[in-house]
């Protein structure tokens, strides 16, 4: 069973948060300690799939960090901004299923990790409270 | 492996088994010996905190994150002392006089459920909200609709002190739902019904289950179990299954029943639904009051029933499609945010059902029939229309490509709303209304309970959850499943009189 810290090999770091930023650009932002968080929560939603699901994911991340090597002569994370944006745009609406499924996938694990958390709660400014009206009248 | 008896089992504590305690509890007060297994946790009240991963994680089956087999649909249901009642909004409505007719179950009447419903919402404390406890977010949709010429319907819902939290979906952290975890299982507990919380039901064999209860493991939420962690196999003259849809039916495949009733796990049916957001150029009321207080029902004429609603913002992402700066731009929009929940009616057919794996662990098939997709289609059609009536700006539409449209193109919505653009997979398409799987009906070959519960050739055996849905309720169905639970009891009652002697001596 993988460690809990971490969701993915070291080797698959940048790849994962090229694909996370271009997913989340205001992940952008992040330090080092929120990335660890992010993995963190990732990693422990996978904990609880099994071992396989891992598997996939650090294959899918390969994958998708491998393809646009055919077309643009570089891997995902090596592209710029705009071309990172049009690939994942591309396979989001892949005509094969399981290309979407695997966007769908990853994009929800770089959604748990980034908007679960409650600074980024706050500086959406979402404000729900257990005290619901009695602290917002 | 420790044995025991028993006198009577119950499996699951929401809304039927909860139903089921409450009303087989004079017969623990009278001598028997009444146990109901929960595989979830039992919850001190103020562990419900309402974050969102962190209740999540505790209260529901996979964090609310079930997946189909096919991975393109999530399923949520509740996995606590109290099942799903503690993790759904409220909402109380008695199953519609047409939907109950079309089920054709000989024996059950519209008139039976409603009766039962009846006493069920009195007890659950179900009323309408004041006015001034409404939000803006569900303001909204009533203006919207009505600007439209539709008529929104008020909720009602079971809730007693409610400060308007808008954190309902989490655990209401005020105590003021009024789930099975409030109302049935204490007032079971207080007359002499165990409840063992951990504890999951492996199998059921001839009069008896099989159950592993667990031990709580470091930083899980709620307290440890009432028994020793280990294997137990416990007797019982009677078992009532209640583990809900596909836990009931997964607890008897894996048991080996599917050999004697050919149409178990079949007729899966879960009210397929999206959640559509619009933004607004003001800052509205949405994270606060209640999340779910009107609706409109288009299931006769449209196939299609629209909820308000109002998600936490890792549910919201993940739920908006697309990727990048248009849907960060969106997600910066938060307290801008309307948001309706689009609930298709789908129909029980071949394909959708429940199955295990080589493991026993629930797999659930599903596609989404063509009709389905239709039906979700044109609800959206009609939400973005409430939404630009109610004033918004723009309208985030799954099955628009791209999704947004903004609101000079309002009078363009038939044509960028569209079943092509349906896109399985890039959609993200979630049901939390699990129905069917052990369905009533009189022919054992077609279904797998008679109409009060009863499982076809077992008599010890009975089923009292949404499972017995022989197709989709329509409507919310927590109240529809406590009327039934209430029949499956008052069965059990009737035929308690010999335990009850004989635990008299």
């Amino acid at each position: 069973m993988a460690p809990v810290d971490t969701a993915l090999p070291s080797s698959l770091q940048a790849p994962f948060r090229a694909l996370a930023i271009t997913m989340v650009p205001d992940a952008a932002t992040l330090d080092e300690t929120a990335w660890r968080d992010v993995d963190a929560s990732i990693a422990r939603a996978l904990a609880k799939r099994p071992a396989a699901v891992r598997r996939q994911l650090a294959l899918f991340v390969r994958i998708l960090d491998t393809l646009p090597l055919f077309r643009w002569g570089r891997r995902f994370h090596a592209l710029g901004a705009a071309r990172r944006a049009r690939f994942l745009d591309a396979m989001q609406y892949s005509p094969i299923p399981l290309l979407r499924r695997g966007v769908w996938g990853l994009r929800t694990l770089v959604f748990l990790g980034y908007y679960a958390r409650p600074d980024v709660q706050t500086a959406l400014g979402y404000r729900a409270t257990p005290r619901g009206w009695t602290v917002r009248r | 492996m420790i044995s025991l008896d028993a006198d009577i089992v119950i499996v699951g504590s929401g809304a039927g088994g909860g139903t089921v305690a409450r009303a087989l509890a004079p017969l623990a007060r009278d001598g028997l010996r009444v146990l109901l297994f929960e595989q979830g946790p039992r919850l001190d009240d103020h562990e419900f905190t309402g974050r969102e991963i962190e209740m999540a994680d505790a209260l529901y089956e996979d964090g609310g994150g079930f997946l189909t087999a096919d991975g393109t649909m999530t399923l949520a249901f509740g996995r606590a002392y109290g099942g799903s009642t503690v993790v759904y909004t409220g909402t109380s409505l008695v199953a519609p006089e047409r939907v109950i007719r079309a089920w054709d179950v000989p024996g059950l009447s519209h008139d039976d459920i409603a009766r039962r419903a009846q006493i069920v919402m009195e007890e659950n404390g179900v009323h309408l909200l004041e006015e001034a406890d409404l939000n803006e977010n569900n303001r909204l949709f009533v203006t919207g609709c009505a600007r439209i010429g539709l008529h929104a319907e008020q909720f009602p819902l079971n809730l007693r002190g409610c400060v308007g939290s808008s954190l309902c979906n989490l655990g209401c952290p005020n105590l003021a739902k009024q789930g099975t975890h409030r109302v049935q299982l204490p007032a079971a507990e207080r007359e002499g019904v165990e409840i063992v919380t951990r504890a999951e039901v492996l199998r059921v064999e001839e009069r008896a289950v099989v159950v592993r209860v667990h031990e709580k493991r470091d930083g899980e939420k709620g307290r440890p179990s009432e028994w020793r962690p280990g294997e137990y196999r416990v007797g019982a003259a009677t078992i009532v299954l209640c583990g809900g849809s596909i836990g009931s039916s997964a607890l008897l495949l894996r048991s080996g029943f599917r050999d004697r009733l050919p149409a178990l796990g079949q007729g899966f049916t879960c009210h397929p639904a999206h959640i559509l957001v619009a933004e607004h150029d003001h800052q509205i009321t949405n994270d606060v009051g209640h999340p779910k207080s009107y609706f409109l029902d288009r299931s006769a004429e449209e196939g299609y029933v629209l909820e308000t609603c109002m998600y936490f913002p890792f549910v919201t992402a993940k739920n908006l499609t697309g990727l990048g700066e248009s849907h960060a731009r969106l997600m910066r929009a938060f307290p801008r945010l309307q948001m309706i929940l689009v609930l298709a009616i789908d129909h029980a057919s071949d394909g959708n059902r429940i199955t295990v794996d080589r493991l026993g662990r629930p797999v659930v098939h599903y596609k989404l029939a063509r009709g389905t997709i239709a039906s979700l289609v044109r609800a959206t059609r009609t939400s973005a229309r409430i939404f630009f009536a109610a004033g918004a700006v723009r309208v985030h539409a799954p099955s628009a490509r791209p999704p947004l449209i903004e609101r000079e193109d309002a009078s363009r919505i038939d044509q960028l709303v569209t079943e092509r653009h349906f896109l399985p997979g890039t959609i993200s398409v979630s049901a939390a209304h699990l129905m069917g799987g052990c369905a009533m009906g009189r022919d054992p070959q077609q279904s797998v309970t008679d109409a009060w519960g009863r499982v076809h050739g077992i008599p010890w055996l009975r089923v009292a959850d949404s499972s017995l849905f022989p197709d989709a309720l329509q409507i919310n169905p927590y109240v529809t499943v406590m009327a039934l639970a209430d029949r499956v009891a008052e069965g059990v009652r009737e035929e308690a009189g010999t335990l009850t002697a004989a635990a008299r001596g």
